[in-house]
């Protein structure tokens, strides 16, 4: 099993190096750069001051000389280059926002989770009940719902019309509210479609006849058998949709004033602040894989025929 | 299986899902929704009541009304119109763009999957990458790069789509490949065009067609998301996410200026969502008891 995990680890690198090169590679061919930008808002005059300072930030070098010098301030000293505007490290501006985006992510997943997982095992178990009938159908309209737009109206109903909860802004567990749940409610709808196919799927199984013919309660028949065999769907959309949380709020980030990763990316884009944006969508893909690796990781715990795989064949009697 | 003696040809497989598909409710509900859609796309300019640039700024900010359905935005266009021209630009750019992504992605995909090896290899490492980076992240970085506008939109959403699709086709070629009746094409002599076009992609397209819808239902979503941070569709152009983006700040006084572009834009994915599940449904038998 450990072996499996380096190796996945390992396989991380030249991934995380294909996205280096080709977010790098983007940003250095597209039109315009910082200093256009800040020569747009008045902060310098003449050209001299802006080749001056196209010098300084080294943007005049060729593109695989600065694309080399990125890539080695990485490996040797974990420098992600320096921002254009605040001139502090990238990594400590990561660093500085990573632990709020982590936070939305938690409640999010949080919300997602425990709505999603028991609606999805009742409305399976009661198939075509009322349950069912009603939720089964609000969670295809969760799917379909804009997060961002979900967010405004969520601020117009407890904001701006009941005055119950602040509308921006990260600041304590009553700013929380709004935004966790403006992330969590697709993603409960996402799972709990998922939870409840994947029930469906096994519910109909003969080792489930087994159990009840032997006279197993129901309950147990549900959390021991169905459930534990149900589970590997239900890990990866949990998991899918936690990566995507903390690489992709974004949008939730931007409706609510959040100084999230999402929004020092945005930011980075509008400002042309390359670096931030190169350093942010590395991170972020590599937090993303790593995720997904560790999901992987989960399966092999949750169902032993994938963790024979891995430990090595050394026992394998069923 | 039917018992007869030869006679009565059993049904094939798209007449047969059409009509498992047809007796869908919620299916066919998708597609009529899709079908009015479709409607108010082409003839916006004979549905709308006003032209979608139409400004009178003595009428801002008028609630919903018999002459202005969803009310007026803060230069007093009539947003139940701009809805309808809505429909042109998100509909139009989202087929567009899983078409395109479709194609090339599939292509990528299939001669992965097919020819196997070292240019499997290559091509899903390369797609690797992009899948490391959430789509929606990826597709806001190249729309950043190449600028906004309708065609940069486009190009932003078919990239961020290509690598999901690309994978999608690979695992269907690839379990195809392993059928027996591949084999037994391949030992009475069969080529590979022969095998590709005659054996493989016919059997590949059912799960495709699913996929794509699906996908087409998230590139609405991407559409707007772009466009509402900003750098996907700029205004006058009418698109939801710009609608909405433009609405906001307006939040604390006209609930209407944000409320129906959003409902336009989840009405639009609900439609196509509900059309996948349904084409899922009634090209897998397997799957519905």
């Amino acid at each position: 099993m450990h072996r499996y995990i380096l190796k996945r680890l390992l396989m991380l690198i030249p991934v995380l190096l294909g996205v280096s090169l080709t977010v790098f590679a983007l940003l250095y061919f597209s039109p315009g750069d910082v200093v256009d930008s800040i020569v747009a808002q008045g902060g310098v005059y003449s050209e001299e001051d802006a080749a001056q300072l196209r010098e300084e930030f080294g943007l005049n070098k060729p593109f695989f000389i600065q694309y080399l010098s990125y890539i080695k301030g990485i490996v040797l000293h974990f420098d992600f280059g320096t921002s254009y505007l605040t001139k502090r490290s990238v990594t400590a501006e990561i660093l500085d926002r990573f632990p709020t985006t982590v936070l939305l992510a938690v409640l999010g997943i949080g919300i997602a989770f425990a709505i999603g997982v028991p609606a999805g095992i009742l409305s399976a178990t009661r198939q075509y009940s009322m349950f069912d009938n009603i939720v089964t159908p609000i969670s295809l309209l969760g799917v379909s719902m804009p997060g961002f737009w979900f967010g405004l109206m969520l601020i117009i109903l407890f904001s701006v019309k009941l005055e119950w909860l602040p509308a921006s802004g990260f600041y304590g567990p009553k700013y929380w509210i709004l935004p966790a749940l403006t992330i969590g409610f697709s993603a409960a709808a996402f799972i709990m479609r998922m939870t409840r196919s994947s029930m469906l799927e096994v519910i109909r199984q003969d080792y489930i006849r087994t159990a009840r013919a032997k006279g197993q309660s129901e309950r147990i028949i549900i959390t021991k058998h169905a459930l534990k065999n149900a589970l590997i769907p239900i890990i990866t959309s949990t998991g899918l949709q936690f990566g995507f949380m903390l690489g992709g709020s974004i949008l939730a980030e931007s409706v609510f004033a959040i100084s999230g990763l999402g929004k020092l990316i945005l930011d980075g884009i509008k400002a042309r602040n390359y670096p931030v944006v190169q350093g942010g969508i590395l991170f972020i893909a590599f937090v993303f894989s790593f995720v997904n690796l560790l999901v992987d990781v989960i399966y092999a715990y949750a169902d032993p025929q994938i963790k024979s795989q891995y430990v090595r064949k050394r026992r394998r009697d069923k | 299986m039917r018992k007869g003696n030869g006679e009565k040809r059993k049904d094939g497989l798209w007449t047969d899902a059409a009509k498992r598909f047809r007796k869908n409710k919620l299916a066919m509900a998708g597609l009529v929704m899709l079908a009015i859609l479709i409607l108010c796309a082409l003839f916006a300019n004979y549905i709308a009541p006003f032209h979608y640039d139409e400004q009178n700024l003595p009428a801002a900010f008028e609630s919903p009304s018999l002459r202005h359905l969803m009310g007026t935005d803060n230069l007093g266009r009539d947003i139940f119109s701009r809805i309808i021209y809505g429909t042109r630009t998100s509909l139009s750019i989202a087929l567009v763009a899983v078409l395109v992504a479709t194609l090339a992605g599939g292509l990528m995909g299939a001669v992965a999957a097919f020819y196997g090896g070292v240019l499997d290899n290559v091509i899903m490492r390369f797609l690797d990458v992009f899948l490391a980076i959430p789509s929606t992240l990826l597709a806001i970085a190249i729309a950043a790069v190449l600028g906004p506008g309708v065609t940069n939109t486009v190009l932003a959403i078919t990239i961020g789509q290509l690598p999901g699709l690309a994978r999608i086709v690979r695992a269907t070629v690839l379990s195809i490949k392993g059928e027996e009746y591949i084999r037994a094409a391949r030992s009475i002599g069969a080529g590979n065009m022969r095998i590709i076009g005659l054996h493989i992609l016919p059997n590949a397209m059912a799960p495709i067609i699913v996929q794509a819808t699906l996908y087409v239902a998230s590139a609405i979503l991407s559409i707007s998301s772009l466009s509402f941070i900003g750098l996907g569709i700029q205004p006058p152009t009418p698109e939801w996410g710009s609608m909405l983006s433009a609405g906001r700040a307006y939040i604390r006084d006209y609930w209407f200026i944000v409320a129906f572009p959003g409902l336009a834009i989840m009405a639009t994915i609900f439609a196509f969502n509900l059309i996948g599940d349904g084409l899922r449904d009634a090209l897998d038998p397997r799957l519905k008891n």
